[in-house]
């Protein structure tokens, strides 16, 4: 493990009850470095908290904003549930896809661009809604979706899922 | 309009509410010192007790009495706030975290002084960055003006407030799950009995508010019991944000007082239907409730009266579906939310999820039959009733009330061999 991460790793389990409390947070702050959970984090959180590497996995999987894959830069995820479906999800769904080239939870062949479709984002006033680096869009049509892809290319951003 | 004034989206949209000055400047932690300066700890559970403020997350429970299920045994006491807001249709929690932070954390602060925790844990879904943003910004705030720490504006109550940020998942909403969350473990809940009240967060006695309704408690304080529970229906008292989304003109958050119509919440508030469009099917709270239908818009939006519709008001999320949506695609819908947010504990949710997915979405396609139609006649006992928390019971609700209610719907999927609803084929992407 490197020194800083040792070093992060040890202040939040002080901030937290104990070593497992802090593991999720942890994981969270070894993302935004990484840009996944890498297996060496994995390690990493397990020599930490005391719990086993297949604990760690475990609880990591659990959680759909845990990535144990390597992601894209820009994580888009249009949200398909009812609210956004009777605005017109499906629709941006089937365009993001052809656009993208890629079905759900794929990464477009440069690596650049991770697609998925998740469950309600609680924006249902204005659908339908997708999240790009958890940052909202709102009343996404096809080609709202097409001129944001332009934008995004231009971007370099902070992190896919920044950890505060 | 009924007459009403609100108090949790006063000034909205006119002010910056997350700038700690401008809350300040009206009135904003006069319930807090108020509460520290001339009420004892219990003074303050008796006053929201006789308010008849029922939790804003989804269950509805009395919150007085929740507080006061804490066992008297000197064991630390945790107070957690529920702000993993997730229920399909529900936006209210978002703009309360995004907008009006301060209210929160003042509600918190008052309720952690009535339970006599040793500290607040705010849960905030992961997915609200831009929340958490917002409300780690006011915490601060707050912070340095000595409102959370030690010995809280000169009193000797001291307390801090530690941010958790959830990591995806629906379920940590159900507040077990939630508290192994924060422990740091799988979102599975656990069962119950031993509730949170006994045996919560690291084992010790906790309380799991939802945010809006912990929210609500400074004007309780500044505005007295009397006021909250004047407002709406005796058993179901009170201002509520209702989110209202669909097929209606203006979606949004309003709050409203409890107990008005269905009919005045959707035409007056959310400035009713499109030109020419009739009300199929409304979800009236949540993803999880069973749908009510035209003939009920003269329904009270309270709990009492729409529990006797057999439905609930829950997390108070009303989607709206007009004469055009595909029933058999909403139930899909839905259906596959469930599924994919189900935590695999159960059988009947695990297994029961994925099946009723598969079957409905064959219907949606046109590829169903009439023994797939008689196999979902049939499956709602199976599932419902059999699991460790209500995210299996919610599977069904929605889809055996439009099943029942349009029967013809369904049959015409098999029958036509696609959506009678489109032209075209249906278009199935799920």
């Amino acid at each position: 493990m490197t020194p800083a991460r040792e070093a992060k790793g040890k202040t939040l389990i002080a901030a937290h009850h104990d070593g497992q409390s802090a593991l999720i947070p942890f994981l969270q702050y070894c993302q935004e470095e990484d840009g996944y959970v890498t297996p060496t984090a994995l390690d990493d959180a397990a020599t930490l908290t005391g719990l086993t590497r297949g604990e760690v996995e475990s609880i990591a999987s659990f959680y759909s904003l845990l990535f144990q894959r390597p992601i894209g830069k820009h994580v888009i995820q249009v949200c398909r549930t009812l609210a956004c479906m009777l605005g017109g999800a499906d629709e941006l769904r089937a365009h993001a896809r052809a656009r993208l080239g890629v079905t759900d939870g794929g990464t477009t062949s440069d690596g650049v661009f991770t697609y998925e479709e998740v469950e309600c984002l609680a924006a249902c006033d204005k659908a339908p809604c997708l999240q790009h680096n958890l940052r909202y869009h709102y009343n996404v049509t096809p080609a709202e979706f097409d001129r944001l892809l332009e934008q995004w290319k231009n971007e370099r951003p902070e992190a896919a899922m920044p950890a505060e | 309009m009924t007459p009403f004034e609100p108090v949790l989206t006063k000034g909205l949209g006119e002010l910056d509410l997350a700038d700690i000055d401008v809350y300040e400047s009206r009135g904003g932690f006069g319930a807090l010192r108020k509460a520290l300066r001339d009420l004892t700890p219990d003074a303050v559970v008796s006053e929201v007790s006789a308010s008849n403020l029922r939790g804003r997350g989804g269950a509805g429970f009395p919150t007085g009495k929740k507080w006061s299920f804490l066992p008297k045994d000197g064991r630390p006491r945790y107070l957690v706030c529920n702000c993993d807001e997730a229920e399909p249709g529900t936006f209210k929690d978002r703009m309360l975290l995004e907008k009006t932070p301060l209210q929160i954390i003042e509600g918190l602060l008052i309720s952690a002084y009535a339970i006599q925790a040793k500290e607040i844990i705010m849960y905030i879904r992961g997915e609200f960055l831009e929340g958490y943003r917002v409300f780690k910004n006011a915490l601060d705030a707050v912070r340095s003006r000595g409102y959370v720490g030690q010995k809280i504006a000169g009193s000797d109550f001291s307390i801090d407030i530690l941010l958790h940020r959830g990591a995806g998942a629906y379920i940590c909403g159900e507040e077990t799950a939630l508290l192994n969350s924060v422990e740091g473990k799988r979102g599975e809940p656990r069962l119950k009995p031993p509730f949170p009240a006994n045996a919560g967060l690291y084992g010790m006695p906790t309380v799991v508010n939802n945010v809006e309704t912990v929210a609500l408690v400074p004007y309780i304080m500044t505005r007295g019991a009397k006021w909250f529970a004047s407002i709406g229906p005796e058993k179901s008292p009170g201002p509520k944000i209702v989110s209202v989304s669909g097929h209606v003109q203006r979606p949004g958050n309003y709050e409203i007082p409890l107990g008005i119509s269905m009919r005045e919440l959707i035409d007056e508030y959310a400035g009713g239907l499109r030109p020419g469009r009739r009300v199929k099917a409304i979800q009236p709270g949540g993803g999880s409730s069973a749908a009510i239908f035209e003939e009920d818009l003269d329904t009270g939006y309270d709990y009492e009266s729409l529990a006797a519709k057999r439905t609930m008001l829950g997390s108070g999320a009303v989607v709206v579906m007009d004469d055009t949506a595909c029933l058999v695609r909403s139930s899909m819908t839905l259906v596959r939310f469930f599924e994919k947010e189900s935590c695999g504990q159960c059988t009947p949710c695990r297994e029961g999820g994925q099946w009723v997915h598969r079957l409905v979405a064959r219907l949606e396609a046109g590829e169903g039959t009439d023994a797939d139609l008689r196999v979902l006649n049939t499956i709602n006992t199976t599932i419902t009733g059999t699991n460790l928390c209500p995210l299996g019971d919610s599977i069904m609700p929605f889809l055996s009330s439009v099943l029942t209610r349009f029967p013809d719907e369904f049959a015409a999927h098999v029958k036509l061999a696609r959506c009678p609803l489109s032209a075209g084929s249906s278009e199935s992407a799920a």
